[in-house]
């Protein structure tokens, strides 16, 4: 955990007094909501189809137990007692009143929490790994660099007026859990041959309305260099992307205007200029930031305690267990990932009981912390492996113990047209009803790693170009249509989806997906091939034959 | 619109030209970028201060052989939404050390105060009285910064430096 000093609890408080002025002259009318809308947004707050709707940052994905419980509180007291985690790691309340807001705000400083730049045109909550820290094999603990990058676009004075929003993620494993190549700027911990921390940088990625994998632009920059490259880029990008179409201003439009090779020069340049600043950060600072991050004090463990070799004999205890177990860097621990994703529930929504018990379970089992990932899952970073059966009997209690992380049903939404006002489609029932379709575990299982994203419009939040099956809902002669796109993945070997066809109606979408999920077990050459390697093999012909024969 | 200068609202010294306005035999002036590059030597050879008014979209490295003679820079948010003069302000003052008047101009309103003064700007055209009013007090709003920029504020890494060698001093 990042423990935050007076400096930072200084600054946090500060916005929130700030942003109860704001609310007061908006109130009071001397803003107009013109000139508030962008205020609010710098805030998290937007205006939706029922209500404002609160987005709270919680930088790489890191909570602790009393930050959990403060955003309980907030669902109990100011909204209607749930929140809806989201896939940039952020926690969403859609039901809270502009007048309330900035006390919301002041109840969540006290821990440590804000909402600043969880949306408007500036630099977004930072997002990395949710198992930053704990994954073995990591390079280093990505969320010390990413905490120094959080710092550095708090608030930042030249980069708050952006053309469009801008996104950073990192990653420190091989295998990429912060899907960082659909992001504006992905950074990628990686080692010189000397031995030296540093980073790949990608640039350019984003999903939206014309979808791009990110470009590497540098292979190496050293990490005392992160932070004046960074700010060459966003130099480049605020005063060369384009302002006279919001669906062309985000920075991957200019890259691929650009060429990456004319961008990465014009990058260039302007980091000879920067980079021998006090932009360079020192070995010192990264250790104080290092040294602000506390790990907990493990104890030594037998690889296999006798509590997890009796637990065994529980068929329902083992199916959770092989599903939402992943190994720790720690002998003895593990990582565990909690499901929001019940049958006929919508994606990643928690009730303030369920964040309450869960912090309890924390405390209890995973020395206080707590991770939120991108797949709008939970996870328990430390769990020592003996305490595995007792912790998913009190999951099980809460309905948090559903075993479906990475199958079918994990499925990614955004919260569609049930609630966002730029929606053209609802997603969040799509959702529920392809896990009642799939709810018989052994079949899911059966079918193996299958991530099913959905968005309702084109603005993609539900990620669904990088969906391995993707559901895109839009509006046609006031019908709600849904566009399937297969063969897209968000990790190291990111692609975007094909479409399969022509778009089918809100009762088909739960027949095709079934269609489609029935060719990959007909085509699949063996069991262990997945979704996504049969589709890789064979294209997305034999599937669009089977979904269309009968269309 | 009132004018903020030295955090006081005071009156404004410049009288703004169009392309195509005559030019007064005296008084201070500022000019269009485009007309202040056309004449530049004949306008800064009168009497009275010369400044020049840059657009946004326009690279500020045409400005830079001039910066030595004109007495102010003013930089234009055609909406606050619209940030591109940060960049400029900042490349201005950090990079090429201009150090005469740098104004805001446009939609300049009480909530981008700080991230003004923190980009180099020193004088504020400012939409609307109330906000040239509340000036100090906005700008006061933070005492801790993130970034270091040319403004010289402090920041909160380097501060927590300090502290962590003052705190070794002691033990």
């Amino acid at each position: 955990m990042y423990a935050y000093d007076e400096i930072d609890r200084t600054l946090v408080n500060e916005r929130v007094s700030e942003f109860r002025d704001q609310v007061k002259r908006r109130l009071s009318g001397e803003l107009t909501e013109d000139e508030f809308k962008i205020l609010r947004l710098q805030n998290g707050v937007y205006l939706q189809l029922h209500a404002y709707m609160f987005r709270v940052a919680i930088p790489y994905g890191t909570l602790a137990t009393n930050q959990l419980r403060a955003l309980a509180h907030v669902a109990r007291k100011y909204d209607r007692g749930y929140g809806h985690f989201t896939t940039r790691q952020n926690i969403q309340f859609n039901w809270i009143k502009l007048a309330e807001l900035p006390d919301a705000l002041a109840d969540l400083a006290k821990v440590g929490i804000h909402a600043m730049q969880t949306s408007g045109n500036n630099m977004r909550n930072v997002t990395s790994d949710q198992w930053a820290g704990v994954a073995p094999g990591e390079i280093e603990d990505p969320r010390i660099w990413s905490e120094l990058i959080r710092q550095h676009t708090t608030l930042h004075p030249e980069f708050s007026f952006l053309p469009r929003k801008f996104k950073i993620a990192i990653t420190a494993s091989d295998h990429d859990r912060a899907a960082i190549k659909i992001h504006d700027i992905g950074l990628r911990l990686i080692k010189n041959e000397k031995g030296e921390t540093g980073f790949e940088v990608l640039v350019g990625g984003g999903l939206g309305r014309t979808p791009f994998i990110a470009k590497t632009i540098k292979h190496f920059v050293h990490g005392r260099d992160i932070l004046s490259y960074i700010e060459a880029i966003l130099r480049v990008y605020n005063q060369y992307g384009r302002r006279d179409n919001i669906y062309k201003a985000r920075i991957k439009i200019l890259v691929h205007e650009l060429g990456i090779e004319k961008f990465s020069r014009e990058v260039e340049d302007e980091w000879q200029q920067i980079r021998n600043s006090s932009l360079q950060i020192d070995d010192e600072v990264i250790e104080d930031i290092r040294s602000r991050f506390t790990y907990p004090p493990y104890e030594k463990l037998p690889h296999m305690p006798d509590e997890l070799r009796q637990a065994a004999a529980d068929p329902e205890f083992e199916a959770w267990r092989k599903n939402s177990v992943a190994p720790h860097k720690v002998q003895g621990y593990s990582i565990v990932t909690i499901s929001l994703k019940p049958t006929g529930g919508p994606p990643g929504d928690a009730t303030a009981e369920q964040m309450d018990a869960l912090a309890d379970l924390a405390d209890k089992y995973s020395f206080g912390e707590i991770r939120v990932g991108h797949e709008q899952n939970l996870a328990l970073p430390h769990v020592a492996k003996r305490d595995l059966p007792a912790l998913w009997k009190a999951l099980d209690k809460l309905g948090l113990a559903t075993p479906n992380v990475n199958l079918i049903t994990d499925i990614i939404a955004c919260p569609g047209l049930d609630y966002c006002s730029l929606a053209n489609a609802r997603s969040i029932p799509i959702a529920q009803e392809l896990t009642r379709r799939f709810a018989n575990h052994e079949l899911a299982n059966l079918i193996g790693r299958l991530h099913i994203n959905i968005s309702g419009c084109i603005n993609a939040c539900g990620h669904h170009h990088v969906g391995h099956i993707g559901i895109l809902g839009v509006e046609k002669n006031g019908e709600e249509v849904y566009q399937i796109t297969i063969g897209g993945r968000a990790d190291e070997n990111a692609a975007l989806g094909t479409l399969i066809g022509p778009g089918v109606k809100f009762d088909e979408v739960a027949d095709v997906v079934e269609d489609i999920v029935e060719a990959y077990l007909a085509l699949r050459e063996r069991p262990e091939e997945l979704f996504m390697d049969t589709v890789k093999r064979l294209g997305v012909e034999p599937f669009k034959e089977r979904v269309y024969a009968t269309r | 619109m009132p004018l903020v200068n030295g955090g006081k609202i005071v009156d404004d010294g410049f009288v703004k030209l169009a392309v195509d306005t005559p030019l007064p035999e005296g008084g201070d002036i500022l000019v269009p970028a485009e007309r202040f590059l056309g004449e530049a030597e004949g306008l800064l050879e009168r009497a009275g201060k010369v400044g020049v008014i840059w657009p946004n979209n326009r690279d500020i490295t045409e400005l830079v052989p001039y910066l030595g003679k004109v007495a102010a820079v003013a930089l234009v948010f055609p909406t606050f939404r619209d940030g591109r003069a940060y960049s400029q302000a900042r490349l201005l003052r950090e990079r090429y050390n201009y150090r005469g008047e740098l104004r805001a101009t446009g939609q300049v309103l009480r909530d981008q105060f700080v991230f003004m003064l923190r980009a180099g700007f020193d004088a504020f055209e400012v939409k609307k009285q109330a906000d040239a009013e509340a000036f100090m007090q906005t700008a006061k709003r933070y005492s801790v910064f993130y970034q270091p920029t040319g403004d010289g504020r402090i920041t909160a890494l380097h501060r927590r430096m300090q502290l962590r060698h003052s705190e070794g001093v002691g033990t």
